[in-house]
């Protein structure tokens, strides 16, 4: 295992090198770097000139070059790095920490929510193919496959958040746009669900009643002005995901797992009260280590109920628990919501559009931490969307692929519930191929990304080459490129450990 | 869909009627019996017809696939027609009244005149921008650049790819080694990147050369599909019966290996069209891709951008043709995947599934 890995890495590093070679090349001689002061009229021309060709190391030929940047790579293993100074002579390295945060951030997040979302859509269209909700979801898909990302990212930003700021001026929800969501929410339910037409009607009705009286009620306690969830709908929440989390995980019928789950909701809502007191003093490491607790309580709990399969129950009791303390995390950050949307460098327009984060905010770290949450969230959708349409399509086919092999008839011979074949039998085996094209998709999303941060004005890596290739600056092209070469080839590395806890002949064979 | 209970495709359903088969067919499933029934009149359907013409009657059966296509035909006219064609040494005239670099006098405040009850095309169907552009003449001839680009592009990048992938495949060895590690290397630069910094070199030369140039960096994903399709059919007997007949080695890839990949090599050169598309208008979105005085669509939504405020509709257009096109693209992509797919068969709607079923029912009582 350890073999097979090294060499993947040491394989994926010297095609690194030599690509940056090319990329050097391309971009060094990829117009004339001297152009503008060619054409200038400045008294002091020649001393700019040779100011430009000193920072740039314009007298050394290209491909050599190349060698003096990559010696300042190098010379990170002594603990010097250095990618070389821009054209007005500023250090790229520090340039570069500063873009490079805002993006990974983007990047990631989206990718994450991607593949959960789209694997998630992809593996129920494959449980009810040619279904009504099939046929749909595969339209959307190609829809949103063909959509150019920044003209989707400028709609977006011109419609959802403009018009959602407009909206939380005065969040009344008209009575005939909680009508008309209604019924299109009872609609889409009924796709979804299908079944008889009895049960489609059912379906419709209660959907779209409960869509409606959530709606009435947000907008009749001014929910949208002042969020909260309190302990009461943490607690209806939490009691459906534990419900849900039994349900993937190992079924209803194991009671132990549902009492469990059951058990996790009951503390983390007990506990309500005293982590508010606790919250108060938070910063990120405090949070990631409660959120690790809150874990470790949830797998102790599933521990504890003991029985013959002990780890079934500690799973989901962990897995439960990372979710409802989400809920009760979340609740944390809309109390602070109106502290921030009413903060005056904000001013009540709270979904941003411009930029990474707000200016001179200041605040404590729930009120930071709503300001990147509005500022991602829309880079994030446009990206999102636009890659959530391969996910799905890739896992829907692959898991078809999965239900048509022979062992999945046998599993279904055996008498197991359908259930456990989806779960265990085919979901396992279809994420194989989903990893591998994961992985490969890894350079589409930073070229989105490159894309939406234009758009949303983001100072990040984009902007970084954007402003760069005209000029013909070739080491902040550089140290974008290295960046998004090496997030590539750790996303690779993180694919091929999937890879091997997936399938076990990897780690038998390697 | 395989079904593994149900004959072999291609073989004939008739020899399955022995007692054995009987008895197994009465123990399989309901479902497995319709599809089986599906399976009969599909091959019954084939009979005697060539590959290539089970393949394009599948795709003329594809909905999706023809409702894109005559889409797509449709603005390809409608886009060299209209402002006609003005390449090189053709030039011809179009039967719409502006020109695409025209400026004309303001009308109705330069909204689109287009309506659609009563429906009427008026002066200046979508819009005009604050200089008297006409909105539609420029989106037609970005709608022209734009699919020309796509065109070269997908051409280039097959050509180059169909090749590197065949010889990689064919030779294997040393030069196999050598292409696959070439092609590791474009693979590992995001194709942005890639793409944007060569697109600024040549984005001067016009926007032709510049589509051969971004055809020569997107081949690489064709290469490794061929790769593996044709390092499968090497191993066949049809190519030892070739060689034996004393065909060269380039016979046997270009006459005997190729057609058998066309499959696959159709269907990519769809779905890299598709992404040239978009690949394209994001590069002449960020300024690397055609550049003024011409236009494409990319090109159209960054100029329209700062006056989305005030004219939304000059925006709306390029992006709408983008997306048709990719879309009906995707489309065709799809429908031509499924016609190629052996394992794919034509689901039959519940009247004819009902009729083959009562067809059977009646051979049975005969029987």
């Amino acid at each position: 295992m350890a073999t097979f890995l090294t060499r993947r890495f040491l394989a994926s590093i010297l095609v690194l090198l030599a690509a940056s070679f090319i990329v050097y090349q391309l971009a060094a001689n990829s117009g004339d770097p001297l152009e503008d002061l060619r054409a200038s009229s400045a008294r002091n021309k020649e001393e700019q000139m040779e100011a430009r060709i000193r920072n740039m190391q314009l007298d050394v030929p290209s491909p050599l070059r190349y060698f003096l940047w990559l010696g300042g790579v190098l010379k990170g293993f002594i603990g010097q790095f250095d990618l070389g100074v821009d054209r007005k002579g500023q250090a790229v390295t520090t340039q570069l920490g500063a873009a490079m945060g805002s993006t990974l951030q983007l990047v990631t997040t989206a990718l994450l929510i991607a593949i959960v979302i789209g694997v998630a859509i992809g593996i129920t269209t494959a449980l009810r193919q040619y279904s009504a909700y099939d046929y749909g979801v595969t339209f959307i898909s190609f829809l949103f496959f063909s959509l150019p990302i920044f003209w989707l990212a400028v709609m977006l930003k011109q419609y959802l958040a403009i018009g959602f700021n407009d909206f939380l001026e005065s969040p009344v929800i008209p009575p005939e746009a909680i009508i008309g969501i209604a019924v299109v929410s009872g609609f889409v339910w009924t796709i979804i669900l299908g079944g008889e037409v009895k049960r489609r009607l059912i379906t419709f009705a209660v959907a779209g009643a409960a869509t409606a009286a959530a709606l009435t009620f947000l907008s009749v306690t001014n929910w949208f002005s002042t969020p909260t969830l309190g302990p009461v709908v943490i607690a209806v929440l939490g009691a459906g995901i534990a419900l849900l989390v039994t349900t993937l995980s190992t079924g209803l019928s194991n009671r132990r797992s549902l009492y469990t789950s059951f058990a996790v909701v009951v503390f983390l809502v007990a506990a309500y009260f005293p982590l508010q007191y606790a919250f108060a003093y938070a910063t990120l490491p405090i949070i990631l280590g409660l959120s690790a607790a809150v874990v470790v309580v949830g797998v102790v709990i599933g521990w504890l109920f003991a029985g013959p399969d002990r780890w079934l129950s500690a799973r989901t009791g962990g897995i439960t628990a990372l979710l409802v303390g989400g809920l009760v995390l979340l609740d944390r950050f809309m109390q602070s919501w109106s502290i921030y949307a009413n903060s005056s460098a904000i001013g009540g327009r709270p979904i941003g559009t411009i930029g990474s984060q707000t200016p001179d905010l200041g605040g404590s770290f729930w009120v930071t931490g709503i300001d990147t949450f509005t500022h991602l969230l829309l880079p994030t959708a446009a990206l999102l969307l636009s890659s959530l349409a391969g996910y799905t399509r890739y896992s829907r086919a692959s898991l078809l692929d999965v239900m048509n092999q022979d062992y999945i008839r046998t599993a279904r011979a055996k008498g197991l519930s359908e259930r456990t074949v989806v779960m265990r039998h085919a979901f396992r085996n279809a994420l194989i191929p989903i990893t591998t094209i994961i992985a490969f998709d890894f350079g589409a999303v930073i070229g989105g990304a490159i894309v939406t941060e234009r758009v949303f004005g983001w100072s990040g890596m984009g902007a970084m080459f954007i402003n760069a290739l005209p000029l013909v600056d070739v080491n902040p092209i550089m140290g974008v490129f290295l960046v998004t070469g090496i997030s590539a080839i750790v996303f690779n590395l993180v694919a091929d450990l999937v890879y091997s806890a997936l399938d076990p002949r990897i780690r038998v064979t390697a | 869909m395989t079904n593994p209970l149900g004959p072999i495709p291609g073989e004939d359903p008739d020899k399955f009627d022995t007692e054995r088969e009987q008895q197994r067919e009465e123990h399989a499933s309901e479902r497995s019996d319709s599809e089986q029934t599906e399976n009969a009149i599909e091959l019954k359907e084939v009979e005697g017809l060539s590959q290539g013409r089970i393949v394009f009657r599948r795709f003329l059966r594809h909905k999706g696939a023809m409702i894109s296509l005559a889409i797509l035909v449709v603005v390809v006219v409608l886009a060299f027609s209209s402002i006609g064609i003005n390449v090189g040494p053709i030039v011809t005239s179009g039967w719409w009244h502006w020109g695409y670099s025209q400026i004309a006098p303001i009308v109705n405040n330069g909204e689109p005149t287009i309506t659609l009850w009563p429906f009427s095309i008026g002066e200046h169907p979508f819009g005009q921008d604050e200089i008297g552009h006409d909105a539609f003449s420029r989106v037609m001839r970005g709608a022209q650049q734009s699919i020309m680009i796509t065109v070269v592009i997908g051409i280039v990048a097959t050509a180059i790819g169909v090749t590197v992938g065949a010889l990689a495949g064919f030779y294997r060895g040393k030069l196999d080694a050598f292409l696959m590690r070439l092609t590791d290397l474009i693979i590992i630069i995001p194709l942005i990147l890639l793409t944007a910094i060569v697109g600024k070199k040549f984005q001067d030369s016009g926007s032709f050369v510049f589509a051969i140039v971004i055809g020569l960096l997107i081949w690489t994903g064709l290469a490794r599909l061929v790769r593996g399709e044709v390092l499968g059919l090497r191993e066949r007997e049809f190519v030892d019966a070739a060689r034996v007949a004393g065909a060269s080695n380039m016979r046997i890839i270009f006459r005997h290996i190729l057609p058998n990949a066309v499959g696959v090599i159709i269907v990519n050169t769809t779905l890299t069209m598709a992404a040239a598309i978009l690949l394209e208008s994001a590069l002449s979105f960020l300024g690397f891709g055609v550049i003024p005085p011409d236009v494409s669509l990319g090109r159209l939504i960054t100029e329209y951008q700062t006056s989305f405020n005030t004219r939304p509709w000059l925006f709306w257009w390029p992006g709408l043709f983008i997306i048709i096109i990719a879309l009906t693209i995707n489309f065709i992509g799809d429908g031509l995947r499924d016609a190629f797919d052996p394992r794919q068969r034509r689901k039959l709607n519940r009247k004819a599934t009902a009729a083959a079923a009562a067809e059977r029912e009646k051979a049975a009582a005969k029987a």
